[in-house]
């Protein structure tokens, strides 16, 4: 057995051992094409955040017409910040419910022929454009979601949410839309978590007699659970940037209502539909003003990905 | 509460791969059952053919009866969710729920289907299981702390604490202890020696000297052939089966000459 005492026939053929291991050319290249394409990201990241820095800071001491009609820069970026927020919170309200369901039914309730395509066609939803979803949301969600609305004004006024004179691009259908829109990569990154629960804990509940639905919540939910919370933070973020279907559905002008309501003609706006609907015709210290949400936009939007990975890789080490 | 178990011309499929021919057996209550053979000749799949785990695998089927004390598990309109709280199932590598404390792991069983339980009932479910599990002392003052922060044989005591917490009528142990250290391996051997006056104990092992210091009767397994299904060689009580078999093949590998 041992090679040293035997060298055997094929002993002529071994390599002579060398001092230093041969570096391979395939490699060596692909690790200088990493390099540079990861330096290249760096950079650019910090391009886009010097650039936001130096053309938004002017903007802290704009007012009146710079700031279109709010006091001061504050007031003007919180208006919108709202808007984003509420709108965002509301399609994460909304998304969660149906991509844990979905996902669901695609890792362990679909039969694999079933489930293939059903994933398939949430991961189509993906490569919707935005202007579609937002031409869609307009044309057709809009209208049928009124009777709704003028339901819910009716009998639920009394709630803040459904006060005011009803309107059907109000911002819960901006938020249905954008919902919509999160749904597939929060659908896909929940799919592959609850895949991922270990067989041990499923077959440790269903060998105690529980149903399917027991199972889940005995041995996938708890396993998921920080998994979860990323998942919805990155869809959170994918709704927060989001522009071209909120700048269509919205009906809000400047900086909109600080109203809760969500299906009124009265809205907040949202930073990104706010830019995407003024730069146009932006001059001057209305450029600054807008960078300058721009740059709170990009802030909150690193914010909640980076939570949401954290807590993704916080999970992952816990086993 | 012990019932005995009637396997009648079972057959096992993953799919179209006929695993398992011909199984015939009847298990005895209140005694333990060991199934011996080569690995990959189909004791696991005997085994969770018999509280219908086996059918949790997409595709995988049996044809043939499974009867326990007269009731068949395979019938028409039975619930498997109902068969697997009556037999109970210990895995291979304990699998306590990681997020429950020892104390809430033991009650998964008890808390599944909407029942409520009262403290003081819960309680005194928990105490009963973990000292007939004999895990009690070891973990009374620590019930809150998490499950997996016991060493691996406790690990599997807690599983065995949980699969009888809901007062099952067989229990399925697979390969129990083959992830444990001798110590441990011993406390679940004896444990299943006390366990035997209350429950029919159906085990799978490799171990053949554990077959012969835990079992009443012994099944071996084998393959028929290279690429055909395993089948049952030889039911018979464990003394004859590893003093006198019938069979010259159990005979073989008992004396270590294959498998
Ligand atoms: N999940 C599965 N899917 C397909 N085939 C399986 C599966 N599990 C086991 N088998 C096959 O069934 C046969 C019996 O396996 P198993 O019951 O695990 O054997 P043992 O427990 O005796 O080692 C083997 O040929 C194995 O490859
Ligand atoms: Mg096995």
């Amino acid at each position: 057995m041992s090679t040293m005492v035997d060298p055997g026939p094929e002993a002529p053929e071994a390599p002579p051992v060398e001092a230093k291991p041969p570096t391979r050319l395939g490699d060596l290249l692909f690790s200088k094409v990493s390099l540079v394409s990861g330096l290249i990201v760096i950079l650019f990241l910090a391009g886009v955040g010097t650039f936001l820095l130096i053309q938004g800071l002017p903007a802290l001491d704009a007012s009146g017409e710079a700031t279109y009609g709010e006091p001061d820069i504050w007031k003007f970026v919180g208006m919108l910040l709202y808007g984003t927020i509420y709108a965002s919170l509301i399609a994460i309200v909304i998304v969660t419910p149906l991509a844990v369901g979905l996902a669901l039914v695609i890792s362990h309730y679909a039969p694999k022929a079933l489930a293939k395509p059903v994933g398939y066609l949430v991961d189509l939803l993906a490569a919707v454009p935005s202007v579609v979803f937002g031409l869609w949301g307009l044309e057709v969600l809009a209208p049928k979601l009124l009777p709704a609305y003028k339901w819910l004004n009716e009998h639920f006024s009394w709630i803040p949410l459904f006060d005011g004179s009803v309107n059907s691009r109000s911002l819960l259908t901006a938020s249905i839309v954008l919902a919509l829109m999160a749904l597939p990569i929060v659908t896909a990154l929940l799919r592959e978590i609850f895949a991922q629960t270990p067989r041990a804990h499923e077959e440790a509940a269903l060998a105690l007699g529980a149903t399917r639905w027991e199972m889940i919540r005995l041995a996938v939910f708890p396993y998921a659970r920080s998994g979860m919370v990323a998942a919805i933070l990155l869809g959170l973020g994918r709704a927060l940037g989001e522009t071209m279907a909120v700048a269509m559905v919205l009906s809000a002008t400047g900086t909109g209502y600080l109203t809760l309501s969500i299906i009124s003609a009265e809205n907040p706006n949202t930073i990104a539909a706010f830019i995407a609907n003024n730069y146009a015709n932006a001059s001057g210290d209305k450029i600054n003003t807008m960078i300058f949400a721009g740059l709170a936009l990009f802030l909150l939007t690193f914010v909640v990905n980076f939570a949401g990975r954290w807590i993704a890789t916080r999970g992952q080490n816990k086993g | 509460m012990a019932k005995s178990i009637d396997v009648k011309d079972l057959d096992i499929y993953y799919g179209d791969f006929l695993a398992v021919q011909g199984v015939n057996v009847h298990i005895k209550a209140r005694s333990v059952t060991a199934f011996i053979g080569p690995s990959g000749c189909g004791k696991s799949t005997v085994l969770r053919s018999l509280n219908r785990m086996h059918e949790v695998i997409p595709g995988a089927r049996v044809e043939g009866k499974v009867v326990v004390d007269g009731q068949s598990l395979y019938g028409a309109g039975v619930d498997p969710v109902a068969v697997r709280r009556q037999i109970g199932m210990v895995f291979q590598r304990p699998n306590p729920f990681p997020t429950m404390s020892i104390y809430e792991n033991v009650l998964a069983g008890n808390r599944l289907n909407a029942r409520k339980l009262k403290k003081p009932e819960a309680d005194t479910i928990v105490e009963k299981s973990l000292r007939g599990a004999n895990l009690w002392n070891e973990v009374k003052d620590r019930l809150a702390k998490p499950g997996m922060g016991l060493s691996g044989g406790q690990q599997q005591r807690l599983c065995i604490a949980r699969a009888i917490a809901v007062e099952p009528e067989v229990l399925l142990m697979d390969e129990p202890c083959s992830a444990l250290d001798p110590i441990s391996t011993a406390a679940v051997e004896d444990l299943i020696h006390e366990l035997k006056s209350d429950y029919t104990i159906v085990i799978v092992t490799h171990n053949m000297q554990q077959a012969a210091r835990v079992s009443d009767d012994t099944g071996f397994f084998n393959l028929k052939a290279v690429g055909e299904p395993g089948h049952l060689v030889e039911f018979n009580p464990t003394t004859k089966v590893f003093s006198n078999p019938d069979e010259s093949a159990t005979e073989a590998y008992i004396s270590g000459r294959f498998g």
